[in-house]
């Protein structure tokens, strides 16, 4: 807290603005920051002089500061006498003389004796609030707020804190706790039990119907915060991510892959194994297959579940030719297609 | 209007079972407002006033009700002359 600031000017509190600037002006001399290179103590004490100048030569802040409403930085002040300022105007009313051993023994008031018979003195000060309290005729009256419709600002106060206190006491349920689980494909096409493990090092086992997609919240009853005054607890609300698969893509319930099958398998069909999610499956290849033949496997999407019937996978055939293979040149070199086809045909049209 | 959050808030050293106390004993006023006890303006003044008596100045819980009283029958006079006042320069501007 700055000091007080006609101290630092060294002037009587009834100094005229003149001789605050003349006692000013002198300190700045005096403690000038220029005139004193390498002194900070005279730097600051002209900065305070400054200060204090600043606040005694605007009339308008010294009489703020005299009357203790703005403290030496010009900041505000409550001002003191803070309750007299309610209690000499009429909002005073409210904490009148008490009918009690201290006050009611000396106090002569003028209504409750009659002496007092000016109608227009009466009217202005009977205020309802203030006579009606003070006419109760219990030793409490002068709390006793007519507007209040009978409580006393004690009853409301003791059922405030009893309502309170009642309810900080009863059972509350424990907060719902959010989570996120990275799900890996395949647990979310077949269902599966990942293990959560939460930040105060807990592990919750998560339960995963097949066929949950990413975004999907699952409730956990009663695996979140603990709850009040043997209340439930809440519950953990865990959003999945289902990671991405090199093999499988999901298109709602159903699998798609690329299966990839030799030239001669393309042709002539026949048996292939299949990784499929639930274990490698022979599939017969129907002959005179081509790249982009699909073949659907029934049931061998994601799993059923529920009322929800198990999707299915979609293969997509993609014919690879393989390694240079010498008998193969030399079969096509000498083969003249039996209905010669040309497959980029209508492509010009596209372009 | 302030409710009791509020008014605790205002003040560090004010504790809800002294308040509690002094609403029992009629040192401070409050209303209900839906249930939930609110204060006016004056009553923080006054809850402040309460605390200055009772914590810088040493005024025991046994002595606050005397100071309050004489404080309380003060402030009535000082209306009252006030506006006795006002009343005798309404006279005197009449006549």
């Amino acid at each position: 807290m700055a000091a007080d600031p006609y101290d630092v000017l060294g002037v009587p509190r009834d100094a005229t603005p003149e001789a605050i600037k003349q006692a000013y002006r002198k300190l700045a001399r005096q403690h000038h920051p220029d005139l004193n290179p390498g002194k900070p103590e005279a730097e600051a004490k002209f900065k305070a002089a400054a200060a204090a100048n600043d606040l005694l030569s605007d009339p308008d802040k010294r009489a703020r500061f005299d009357r203790g409403e703005i403290n030496a930085e010009g900041q505000e002040q409550r001002p003191a006498g803070g309750y007299r300022r309610y209690a000499d105007d009429m909002a005073g009313t409210r904490y009148g003389p008490r009918d009690s051993a201290w006050s009611g023994a000396t106090y002569d008031d003028p209504r409750a004796s009659g002496t007092h018979d000016d109608p227009r003195a009466s009217g202005t000060y009977n205020d309802p609030r203030a006579s009606g309290a003070y006419n109760d005729p219990r030793a409490s009256g002068a709390y006793n707020d007519p507007r209040a419709s009978g409580a006393t600002p004690d009853d409301i106060f003791a059922e405030f804190f009893e309502a309170r206190r009642r309810a900080q006491a009863a059972p509350r349920r424990g907060e719902d706790e959010s989570y996120r689980l990275d799900v890996p494909f395949l647990s979310a096409v077949a269902g599966a039990t990942e293990v959560l493990t939460l930040p105060d090092g807990r592990t919750l086992s998560v339960k995963i119907p097949p066929g949950v997609e990413t975004g999907q919240v699952l409730r956990l009853r009663g695996q979140g915060g603990a709850g009040w005054q043997g209340g439930p607890a809440g519950d953990a609300l865990i959003e999945l991510r289902v990671q991405d698969h090199t093999l499988y893509r999901r298109d709602g319930n159903d699998l798609r892959m690329d299966l990839p099958v030799t030239l001669k398998e393309a042709v002539l069909g026949g048996p292939v194994e299949v990784p499929t999610p639930s274990g490698p499956l022979r599939v017969t290849l129907p002959a005179h297959s081509d790249t982009g033949r699909q073949v659907r496997l029934r049931g061998k999407g994601v799993a059923a579940h529920g009322d929800r019937a198990a999707g299915d996978l979609f293969l997509t055939l993609r014919v690879m030719v393989g390694a240079p293979d010498a008998a193969l040149e030399a079969f096509l070199r000498d083969w003249a297609p039996e209905h010669p086809a040309d497959p980029r045909a209508g492509l010009e049209g596209l372009a | 209007m302030i409710t009791v959050d509020i008014l605790c808030a205002r003040f560090a050293r004010l504790s809800t079972d002294d308040l509690q106390r002094w609403i029992a004993a009629g040192h401070v006023r409050c209303e209900s407002d839906s249930g939930a006890p609110c204060f006016h303006e004056i009553d923080v003044e006054r809850v402040r006033l309460i605390l200055e008596l009772r914590h810088d100045l040493d005024v025991n819980e046994e002595a606050l009700p005397v100071v309050l009283s004489l404080l309380d029958q003060l402030y009535a006079l000082r209306r009252r002359l006030r506006q006795l006042g006002a009343a005798a320069e309404d006279d005197a501007a009449r006549s």
